[in-house]
């Protein structure tokens, strides 16, 4: 049964490894977060596997810790990145 | 019951597997940005769900299954609003 | 060979392809973007080298604070690069010279790493042989708190001091305001959802990280970390406010963690053999003591450091 977690933990990050093309090719930056979004739950589910075959303690908490961050990475784009011409934060540019 | 529990989870992160396969294909294949938001989304869902019910069996201790539950809802809730985000400014932008 | 070392071999090689994309990114929003890859692959890294501990804090650290700031800051360079500001790129001979500095640190890396002792020299029978005496179960938390507290310590007011050069880059007319919050566009449902589901979950996660963290994986950092992205994603949607930089609360508690910690540790001269040392039998309480004061601080030192300097007027 190992075996067959830590296989299924190799093909889900390879999978998703193989989606970060995205972040190579965008085009959009939307692409580009999007390609991180999914390695990050591949991760995540990969790393609940290996903690299921390997038995090291902890690694739930890893596993928590990432899934409670995962939509971070996307609210700081859409934020700063996205639309730059939005910027409502008062005094940002003045001198 | 053991077989029958272990052939539960093999069927459950089969497919959850394919799920990934899917969401990575349709990231990869398909023609325009909210197309490909689409497929992400059932990774995040259908992807990582389907491997925390394989995985619920072994998992030794009520706060570890809990701990699992917890861990797909995140995932859930992250992977909601962030599509929402990344879809409005798709949008605002092209 | 096993099914676990093919893994960790694609995992290598993985982590180096997106090293390498980082480095070579000419659009530096896709960089940023790659490094953010970067340090979830690190996690899981982490966790093949059985060091738990370093996987949370590069979990928590990686995708809440600094992908953030990271982000952030390739937002701002988009728009000085969109107003036309000075993005020329230097020299052909200072970045030949850039690259050959980067070429020799990590060839002396590599050599210093190859020419380790084998088996390399470790205190580890050390720490655990004293573990007992702590009252903890996890060696490194005992290292962190007890073997090495004045080094922690010492981090801590690191942390203090980078608060006090952040602050100090603001201009005078704002000198007493409040940093801008860390988001842009206005308030929408989809974020402040999140930042009204998300806290009561992740405060509850951080406070766990950090009582577990005496005898399994987890700690002051780790928890601390989590609680302040907790923080951040209540000023993202523009829910809180970061606060004044006058506010007497706020430099109350930035200062809490180190004040309590040196404080414990003076103490250790009158009521055990010295300073940083603790009394028999008192030192895990002791250490928790310090943890909670010192998440406190942890948790709101990392959202102050990512708002930046004061950028708005006092609010009469």
């Amino acid at each position: 049964m190992n075996d067959f977690f830590l296989s299924a933990a190799g093909i889900i990050l390879f999978t998703v490894a193989v989606g970060l093309v995205r972040v190579l090719s965008g085009p959009t930056n939307a692409d580009r977060i999007m390609a991180t979004q999914l390695l990050g739950t591949g991760g995540i589910t990969s790393l609940l596997l290996v903690a299921s075959a390997t038995g090291v303690r902890g690694v739930d908490d890893v596993a928590l810790g990432l899934a409670l961050l995962a939509a971070f990475a996307a609210i700081a784009f859409v934020d700063n990145v996205a639309a730059p011409d939005s910027d409502t934060s008062k005094g940002d540019r003045t001198e | 019951m053991n077989v029958l529990l272990d052939l539960f989870s093999v069927i459950a992160i089969c497919f959850g597997t394919f799920f990934f396969l899917a969401g990575t294909a349709g990231l990869l294949r398909f023609p325009d940005a909210l197309s490909r938001l689409h497929a992400l989304t059932k990774a995040d869902n259908l992807g990582v769900g389907l491997i925390v019910l394989g995985l619920l069996p072994h998992a030794g201790s009520l706060l570890a299954a809990l701990k699992l539950v917890a861990i797909w809802a995140l995932i859930q809730l992250a992977g909601a609003t962030s599509a929402q985000l990344i879809a409005r400014a798709i949008r605002r932008s092209g | 060979m096993s099914i676990l070392q093919i893994l960790d071999i694609g995992l290598a090689g993985l982590v180096l392809a997106v090293a390498a994309w980082t480095v070579f990114a000419r659009d530096a929003f896709a960089a940023v973007v790659g490094f953010v890859a970067y340090g979830l692959l690190l996690s899981l890294v982490w966790v093949r080298l059985f060091a738990v501990d370093v996987a949370l804090t590069e979990a928590a650290i990686g995708s809440g604070v600094t992908g953030v700031l990271l982000i952030g800051a390739a937002g701002r360079l988009r728009k000085l690069e969109a107003s036309g500001g000075d993005d020329e790129l230097p020299g052909a001979s200072l970045r030949l010279f850039a690259a050959a500095l980067c070429i020799f640190v990590t060839l002396v890396l590599a050599g210093v790493v190859l020419s380790l002792p084998d088996p390399g020299p470790t205190l580890a029978p050390e720490a655990a042989r004293h573990l007992a005496e702590t009252g903890l179960g996890n060696p490194i938390t005992a290292v962190l708190l007890s073997y090495r507290s004045f080094d922690t310590m010492l981090e801590k007011v690191v942390l203090v001091l980078a608060v006090v050069g952040v602050w100090s880059l603001a201009a005078d007319q704002y000198w007493g305001g409040a940093a801008g919050n860390p988001r842009g566009a206005e308030p929408d449902g989809t974020r402040a959802l999140l930042a009204q589901v998300l806290p009561p979950l992740g405060i509850l996660i951080g406070i766990h990280m950090v009582w577990v963290g005496a005898d399994e994986p987890g700690g002051a950092f780790q928890g601390g970390a989590i609680l302040a992205a907790m923080w951040m994603i209540t000023m993202m949607a523009g829910l809180t406010e970061m606060p004044s930089i006058r506010s007497r609360l706020l430099r109350l508690v930035l200062v809490a963690g180190p004040a309590v910690f040196v404080a414990v540790g003076v103490a250790g001269v009158a009521f055990a053999s010295g300073v940083f040392a603790y009394p028999t039998g008192f030192a895990k309480p002791l250490i928790l003591f310090i943890e909670a004061f010192m998440t406190l601080s942890i948790a709101v030192t990392l959202p102050v450091l990512v708002a930046g300097p004061p950028k708005r007027l006092r609010q009469q």
